[in-house]
């Protein structure tokens, strides 16, 4: 049985804003029959067509799926369309408190019906879906060529989700796209993916900054929690929240999995070098219960 | 909140029978059947005693039986040793919906130079005996077919598939960790050289197996060590399960009319009431014989997993051919081979009774499934297409 939050559980057993807008000014749809799961999602704006006054949906799929749909149309409600295209997957995962790694491609389908529905309203190209078997991911930078066959994924999708979700192995990218989850024979290929992707980002090493002020500081420990840290717990199906910054005195409280793990000491002590390593020598991780 | 549990091919309860039977083997009657003196003795001959019930619902002799670990114990050893006893036959033949115990360990054998033929089946789930009959040839060591399908309860024409393969000199074993307890089988009048059993599919503990070995069959043990079971599997006797899955099998047999009867009466009511209160929805393997205690429907435009959590809620305990409830991403491989299409694939439900099945609770699930899979069906892009088509 999937660990799912109790925010999951409720967004899934009590969905919020099902159905249609039948006037509604935006309307997004991916995913198909073929694949197991598929949204609708539809947007009206204000009368200065700016602002996301409501949202419905609606999804064919799993508990997870049902969920990250509901949380995504509580999130767009009143933001202007701006605002709503810079929530990420990972933003929807958080608004439900986590997903289980192997379910974050919900996230992913609700991220991309919210983009899919905006960029038509901009009157963006986008490719439409006609196969069943098409999953429909009317990326709207469709220059990217397939490389899962089995759901129609393309190149320049994979490696945004690989690069916001700093994604390291070719399993993660299956849980997060489903690329590679049915034949897979594009493995390698997505493995040559994430092997460019990280390449990018190691053209700019990361070395400890020389001095910083006690903001920077602050920042960097968030940015490196999240970016470094989190996404590893993650993958064994626990996380952490930072409760709180005092100089260099960092208090963690983990969650999920990690949460009462016998081993959490020594999970506490890998976030301590993370951060000796990238931020401060002198940083002292504390686990708090909070 | 009490459990309505209908998917008793997962697993099953343990009898209180079967219990009661095995309790004295851990704390009081703790000693090694091995032993020499009379305190492993008594264990040895409760050992026996269980060795000769198994036997007796099998219609095989005592010495026929191996205890194992579990079926897919049972499976792995029954392939690997026929590959050992033929080293110059390469190639295996099993079908395309099998469990995983012998299809993953056929597909590594392709990675070691074997060739692997998995046969398919119809859109019922049926075998195809003629593709059977033109994969087999004397370079064939070993045919494993499963007897009853897990998913489906389709069952698979067995007898016929071992004289087959008997004709070409190769070995034949059967999974019928579904079948065993289910309907009768007789292996005093058989093809079958090996087959396997789970303890836990039928009232006794998780961790005890069989693999049925016909005498004479040449065999080379999967564990060494030890010279228990006469050398063909070795490691000390889990004697307390052994002795459980003795009970269990001869309650078993005692059931197996009321399997035949009470429990297929119960699911063919529950299947009929509910493929005439559903619209769009179908029996996976409806058109083939099948095991008395299992339905598989499939339900359109609305995915499995969902399904089951909201029959969670409730109580209801089934199963899904679903991907999303395995962490994979394709509709089960049973319901792929099957030609099952995507429409529904993803929305099959399984319902798996026992004789612990009431009639109440079949009542209560004929109650709670349609408002399940119109509320799903309300939430889909598909499904609500199609109740616009309906209206």
């Amino acid at each position: 049985m999937w660990d799912y939050t109790p925010v999951v559980k409720d967004h899934f057993l009590n969905p919020r804003n099902v159905g249609d807008i039948p006037d509604a000014d935006a309307v997004g749809e991916v995913g198909s029959l073929a694949c197991g799961d598929a949204l609708k999602l539809y947007l009206k704006l204000d009368e200065n067509k700016d602002r996301i006054v409501d949202a419905k949906f609606q999804t064919f799929g799993c508990a997870s799926a049902i969920a990250s749909s509901s949380a995504l149309t509580e999130m767009v409600k009143g933001k202007t369309m701006d605002e709503a295209l810079a929530i990420s997957n990972q933003d929807i995962a958080d608004f439900l408190g986590g997903l289980p790694e192997e379910k974050m491609h919900c996230s992913v389908m609700g991220q991309e019906a919210l983009e899919v529905a905006i960029y038509k309203y901009r009157g963006m190209d986008i490719p439409e879906h006609d196969s069943e078997h098409d999953h429909g991911h009317a990326y709207p930078d469709h220059e990217g060529t397939v490389v899962c066959k089995c759901f129609g994924i393309t190149d320049t999708f994979l490696k945004k989700v690989i690069e916001t979700n700093r994604l390291t192995t070719a399993e993660q990218v299956t849980h997060f796209t489903k690329a590679g989850g049915a034949c897979g024979g594009c493995i390698p290929k997505i493995q040559e993916l994430i092997a460019q992707v990280l390449g990018d980002a190691d053209a700019q090493p990361r070395t400890r900054p020389e001095k910083l002020s006690n903001m920077k500081k602050m920042q960097l420990i968030q940015e490196v929690l999240e970016r470094d840290i989190r996404p590893l717990l993650w993958a064994d199906g626990g996380d952490l929240e930072l409760i709180d910054i005092d100089g260099s005195r960092v208090q963690v409280a983990f969650r999920k999995a990690c949460a009462g793990c016998a081993s959490s000491g020594n999970t506490a002590r890998m976030v301590e070098m993370k951060l000796r390593d990238l931020v401060a020598e002198d940083i002292v991780v504390e686990e708090v219960s909070a | 909140m009490k459990e309505i549990y209908l998917d008793n091919n997962a697993t099953t309860k343990v009898d209180e029978a079967v219990f009661e039977e095995m309790r004295p083997y851990f704390c009081e009657l703790y000693g090694n059947p091995s032993s020499m003196h009379f305190f492993g003795g008594q264990v040895q001959g409760k050992v026996t005693e269980a060795r000769g019930r198994v036997a007796a619902l099998l219609g095989a002799s005592p010495e026929e039986i191996i205890f194992t670990a579990c079926g897919t114990e049972s499976d792995n050893a029954a392939i690997r040793s026929a590959l050992e006893v033929f080293p110059d036959r390469r190639h295996v033949i099993t079908s395309r919906v099998e469990h995983p115990a012998v299809l993953t360990q056929c597909r590594n054998l392709t990675q070691k130079g074997y060739r692997v033929t998995e046969i398919g089946v119809d859109g019922s789930g049926r075998l195809d005996m003629d593709e059977l009959k033109a994969a087999l040839d004397t370079d064939t060591a070993i045919v494993s077919l499963m007897w009853a399908n897990n998913e489906t309860g389709v069952i698979f024409p067995v007898e016929e598939a071992a004289a087959l393969a008997k004709s070409k000199g190769a070995l034949f074993h059967s999974d019928a960790v579904q079948a065993i307890g289910k309907i009768p089988i007789d292996m005093s009048s058989s093809n079958i050289d090996m087959l396997s059993l789970s303890g836990h599919k039928l009232h006794a503990p998780k961790g005890i197996g069989v693999l049925y070995l016909r005498r004479g069959t040449p065999f080379r043990p999967f564990l060494v060590g030890g010279h228990q079971e006469k050398s063909r599997r070795a490691g000390t006797e889990n004697a307390a399960a052994i002795i459980a899955l003795g009970k269990a099998c001869e309650l078993a047999g005692q059931h197996m009319e009321a399997e035949n009867t009470v429990v297929k009466a119960q699911r063919d009511r529950l299947q009929d009431a509910l493929m005439a209160a559903i619209p769009n929805a179908r029996i996976n393997g409806g058109g083939a014989e099948r095991l008395p205690n299992t339905t598989s429907i499939a339900f359109e435009f609305v995915e499995g997993e969902a399904i089951l959590l909201l029959l969670s809620e409730l109580g209801i305990c089934a199963s899904s051919g679903s991907a999303c409830t395995s962490g994979s991403l394709e509709p089960s491989h049973v319901l792929r081979a099957m030609g099952v299409p995507f429409t529904c694939a993803h929305g099959s439900i399984r319902f798996s009774l026992s004789r612990y099945t009431t009639d109440s609770e079949v009542d209560t699930v004929i109650r709670e499934m349609p408002p399940i899979i119109a509320r799903l069906r309300q939430m889909s892009p598909f499904g609500r297409e199609f109740l616009k088509g309906q209206a």
